[in-house]
């Protein structure tokens, strides 16, 4: 337990540690290169002191990195965010426990009714800030650069294909030297948001042949599970001959292999850029500035360069109705979040958004009165 | 030295009453039983008591006497209040949950909990991979802590006992995240070969046939029996170790004095005298096994397939399902279905109490 806590301490110490350092050289970079992206939002700082928020814990350390904008912005100025899953997030937003809530899903209509009453009747608005690219990460000495089809995907996650060399996936693998080896499928054995959007990717993208349905819980049959991110990389890890679906971060920091997508229009590496245009090309389902992503169509998009493979979470704030002291702070602190919080996300595992985007919830933001 | 013999032969005068009491159960009770008996003014006082206390009708009270009592009773009462509240929150919370469930929750080994609308969970999986785990650490925990109960208590030097005494209940405050870590990291990958072993020569006995999850994976019921066994370990050494303490002197020196051997000795004079407590200990023990939660979590591959019945099973245990599924209780019928789960652990867990209970109490009769 202890040690656990050390580790997080330091970790924790070492991501500030970076963090102020990464602050130091943004602040300069406007300044000189005379682009205003980073500094030129202005965050008018005010109001409460310290800001509540709670909910999905995929955006924790996104939230740490906006905290840390933020608090580099405005002196003096905090957030608490407490990462207790969606549910409890929704949960507390609505009985006006925190001031702003986190989750991996819009809100259900009933929810939204009830969120509004807690806006004294004004609409709640869910914003798309943070984004965490999802790989499909692979363990197969002698085989880079995999790439793979949402049907393939789906036929793999739900033990249609069996073997690597299946000639479906050579089909998509035209020089690679695919072994006859059984495929080991790792999933996550606790229910987690990357289960669900994963299962929510390969039910719209690969049509008919996921028809498992989706949920936290993985549906698939097949493979391994394992608890936790960690858990599922560091099996694929030590798996020869196996595949999971994991946070980027992940994949990277085990040094998997991760497969391109091509979702009809060539494959597609996941990089910042490739998830950013997948973004970018985004419809919003909400209305006006409530920015709700369609995920079928995000998922199902086979627009070229663009990797859709990515997990959208939300902060859900009050259009309007919160007190005045609250409002100001909420802006303050969301301005910098889509702003120059943004810039650092790569580095804790998030997609940085692309800059029309930003610009949407920069306006979206200014609405909050 | 002659002290202690002569504490040790006024304990043996009180020889039935106190040893019928000793091995009821706990080590807390043997060792209260062991600090009121050599205390020989105790003794006459409550004889007096009885013979002249009642016809006077009014004893003596002091103060302490009412205080004590008091708090006493309060903390017995207290134990059984908390446990009455808990097995009646979890009923409360797992009826609407088991109300709306869609299939047999003891006959079914479905977990979709996912859709509150359609909740569909059994706990027969669950039910199999707890139990099987369980028990196979018990089986493998067990000879191992008589042998360093005994060890402990008659073969260690008696300057070495004491501090191997404490690195065995060192092993018990070692966290159990760092015994899971341990499982699936180093223990589970050195396993494989044998359990590759296992299933290729023994392969025909189901227990050792392939299971539900990948052998080289080593998320499956043995490595984690394995690393259960050791957790438990010091649990079962600790207290038969306090037991096979109090075996009299007396008998074991008339067992030497009768030409016995070491062996013999420890056959004819510890055991026996020890056994309720011994098997008082390895409940204490399962318990222990059926409840660990976090290990578990970390060691044991999840599957969407029934189990086989077999060592090389994976899945979950109740505790750690419900560890895995408790970042996402969303709504209160999901929980509710966790909870009827925790309710099987609770039941489960009090049987075993009760049958140890019952084994230690008829061990008791006969002896």
């Amino acid at each position: 337990m202890n040690i656990k806590r050390h580790g997080a301490a330091l970790g924790l110490a070492a991501a500030g540690a970076l963090l102020l350092s990464a602050c130091g050289s943004d602040n300069n970079a406007p300044a000189s290169g005379g682009n205003s992206a980073a500094n030129g939002v202005n965050v008018d700082c005010g109001g409460k002191k310290q800001l509540t928020g709670e909910g999905s814990s995929a955006q924790t350390n996104a939230i740490q990195e906006f905290v840390a904008a933020y608090a580099a912005k405005c002196q003096g100025f905090d957030v608490a965010y407490n990462p207790t899953g969606s549910g409890n997030g929704i949960k507390q937003f609505t009985s006006k426990q925190v001031d702003f809530g986190g989750t991996d899903s819009p809100l259900k209509d009933d929810e939204v009714a009830k969120a509004a009453e807690r806006c004294q009747g004004n609409p709640v608005w869910h914003l798309p800030l943070v984004f965490g690219p999802v790989a499909v990460a692979y363990n197969l000495p002698g085989v880079d650069g995999l790439v793979l089809n949402p049907e393939t995907t789906a036929k793999i996650f739900n033990g249609q294909i069996k073997k690597w060399n299946d000639p479906a996936i050579k089909a998509l693998n035209g020089g690679a030297n695919l072994p006859d080896k059984d495929i080991v499928v790792f999933f996550r054995s606790d229910e987690s948001g990357t289960t669900d959007n994963f299962q929510k990717y390969l039910q719209a993208s690969a049509k008919g042949v996921w028809t498992q349905g989706g949920g936290k819980q993985f549906k698939g049959g097949v493979g391994e599970g394992k608890a936790k991110s960690q858990g599922v990389s560091d099996g694929v890890k030590a798996t020869e001959g196996s595949i999971t679906y994991v946070e980027s971060s992940f994949a990277k920091s085990a040094k998997l292999g991760v497969a391109k997508i091509d979702s009809g229009a060539g494959p597609v590496e996941l990089t910042d850029a490739s998830a950013g245009r997948a973004i970018a090309s985004a419809k919003i389902k909400g209305q006006g500035n409530d920015m709700v992503i369609d995920l079928d169509a995000l998922y199902s998009s086979k627009e070229a360069g663009a990797y859709p493979l990515v997990l959208v979470t939300y902060e859900l704030v009050c259009s309007k109705g919160y007190d005045a002291d609250t409002t100001k702070a909420v802006k303050a602190f969301l301005t910098t979040a889509a702003g120059p919080g943004q810039d650092n996300l790569t580095k804790v595992g998030y997609v940085p958004l692309p800059k029309e985007f930003r610009t949407k919830l920069e306006d979206a933001v200014k609405a909050i009165a | 030295m002659s002290d202690s013999t002569l504490a040790d032969r006024s304990a043996s005068a009180k020889e039935t009453p106190g040893r019928a009491r000793a091995p009821h159960g706990a080590p807390g009770s043997s060792r209260g039983g062991a600090a009121s008996s050599p205390d020989t003014p105790e003794g006459p006082i409550s004889t007096a008591n009885t013979a002249q206390g009642e016809p006077a009708s009014t004893p003596v009270r002091r103060p302490g006497d009412r205080v004590f009592r008091g708090t006493a009773v309060g903390a017995g009462a207290f134990i059984v209040v908390l446990i009455a509240a808990i097995g009646l929150f979890l009923l409360l919370q797992a009826v609407p949950a088991l109300r709306a469930n869609q299939v047999g929750f003891l006959t079914s080994g479905v977990w979709n909990t996912t859709d509150p609308n359609s909740l569909q969970f059994g706990i027969l999986h669950l039910l199999w991979v707890t139990v099987a785990t369980s028990v196979l650490a018990l089986a493998l925990a067990m000879p191992v802590s008589l042998g360093i109960a005994l060890f402990l208590t008659h073969y260690a030097p008696r300057r070495l006992a004491r501090p191997f005494a404490y690195v065995v209940d060192l092993l018990a405050a070692v966290p159990s995240i760092i015994f899971g870590l341990w499982g699936i990291k180093v223990l589970g990958p050195t396993l494989v070969p044998v359990a590759e072993w296992l299933n290729r020569n023994l392969g025909f006995v189901p227990l050792f046939a392939q299971g539900n999850v990948s052998i080289s994976g080593a998320g499956n019921v043995l490595t984690a029996g394995v690393v259960l066994a050791v957790m438990i370990l010091p649990v079962i050494t600790a207290v038969s170790r306090e037991v096979f303490e109090r075996t009299p002197k007396e008998h074991i020196e008339g067992a030497l004095a009768l030409g016995a051997t070491k062996w013999e000795m420890v056959r004819t004079t510890v055991i026996p005298f020890g056994k309720a407590g011994y098997v008082s200990a390895s409940m204490l023990g399962l318990g222990r096994a059926l409840g660990e939660t976090v290990a578990l979590y970390l060691i044991l591959s999840g599957t969407g397939a029934a189990p086989k019945l077999s060592f090389f099973d994976g899945g979950a245990t109740i505790a750690s399902k419900i560890a895995l599924g408790a970042g996402e209780f969303n709504n209160e019928l999901t929980a509710g279905a966790y909870i009827a789960a925790g309710l099987v652990l609770f039941a489960l867990t009090f049987a075993v109490n009760a049958l140890a209970r019952a084994i230690v109490a008829r061990k008791k009769v006969s002896a």
